[in-house]
């Protein structure tokens, strides 16, 4: 059974009850159509399990299938360091089909985002390093596609693109 | 039995392109990743391809190439690696039908396609590590990694 082999830590964007005893963390691609189904099922489970349950979310771009899922990643993170990080994953996620360079800026103006950082931001290689040490960190946790999930550290490979598939592993930890 | 850690790996040129030939003992001095994968288009095998792909950044950094084989025709394999950008040789055990798969073990007889296959071969070309996948299990990279950390420990 494959383990994560990076904890959660500082670098991560984290979204539930902090200290919570379960984790869930996703390696995600922002133009993979199953993430963008499992971006709402997400919400819910969050929701349902709001006092237990904290969530994860590190890239995995899948970029010579995916042209424009760097590209997101970098404006994901670049919202990230405006503190706007899930608001942008939100809007990137809700318009998977619209996805371009053009409307991740547009995006960006919607969070009000200060633009000249936000563009200096979105290539730089702080940003472009910490997508890639996301990426290797999934590659060496044994992340084969996306979404790959994991449950207190370990690989959930029970997920069947249903929600109960997710509040069954939850459950599963209590 | 796949070929296991310890033995030279058996050399051969297999046809790369339609016009190029690529020839194992050529990549002296590089570790070199060998996949053998029953076929081209198939969901997982695309997968684990892809995946593959991805990682060749992460894998150049070990000093490693990676080489994807399968019974494939040399054209198929052109096809495949356009429609799905992979930017490592394909190569074509094609005629005869399986032979270097044979010679590593990692021949499926009773559908005529390679197994799914891992070797890592270390600078001179003997095997450090193999490993046969279930069918229909993309095996990741993980496994090759952890492989390639665990020969740069040795070296050190």
């Amino acid at each position: 059974m494959s383990k994560l082999r990076t904890p959660i830590g500082q670098q991560d964007h984290i979204l539930g009850k902090p200290g919570a005893q379960i984790s869930l963390v996703e390696y995600g691609d922002y133009e993979c159509s199953h993430c963008g189904h499992a971006y709402p099922l997400i919400k819910r489970l969050l929701k349902e399990f709001s006092n237990e349950l904290l969530f994860v979310f590190r890239n995995f771009p899948l970029q010579e299938s995916h042209p424009c899922a760097m590209i997101a990643a970098q404006a994901a993170e670049a919202a990230a360091l405006q503190n706007k990080f899930w608001e942008m994953h939100d809007l990137i996620y809700e318009h998977q089909d619209e996805l371009d360079e053009n409307n991740l800026l547009y995006f960006a103006e919607t969070l009000n985002l200060d633009m000249n950082k936000f563009q200096s931001d979105l290539n730089s290689q702080n940003i472009i390093s910490k997508i890639e040490s996301d990426f290797e960190s999934g590659i060496r946790s044994g992340v084969n596609g996306t979404p790959t999930f994991f449950i207190n550290d370990q690989r959930l490979d029970s997920y069947d693109e249903s929600y109960e598939s997710l509040a069954d592993a939850v459950k599963n930890q209590e | 039995m796949i070929l296991q850690k310890g033995t030279p790996a058996p050399d051969f040129e297999l046809n790369s392109t339609p016009d190029q030939k690529l020839k194992l003992s050529d990549l002296k001095g590089k570790r070199v990743i060998i996949a053998f994968y029953p076929a081209d288009w198939s969901p997982v095998c695309t997968d684990q391809m892809g995946l593959y792909n991805e990682t060749l950044k992460i894998f150049h950094r070990y000093n490693a190439e990676v080489l994807g084989i399968s019974v494939d025709s040399k054209w198929c394999h052109m096809a495949f690696a356009k429609h799905r950008k992979i930017h490592f040789p394909l190569l074509a055990d094609f005629e005869p039908k399986g032979k270097v798969s044979k010679e590593y073990g990692a021949y499926n007889d009773k559908e005529g396609t390679s197994q799914r296959a891992l070797f890592v071969l270390d600078e001179n070309g003997i095997i450090y590590w193999s490993y046969l996948s279930p069918e229909g299990i993309n095996p990741g990279a993980d496994c090759i990694l952890d492989a390639l950390e665990e020969m740069n420990k040795e070296k050190k």
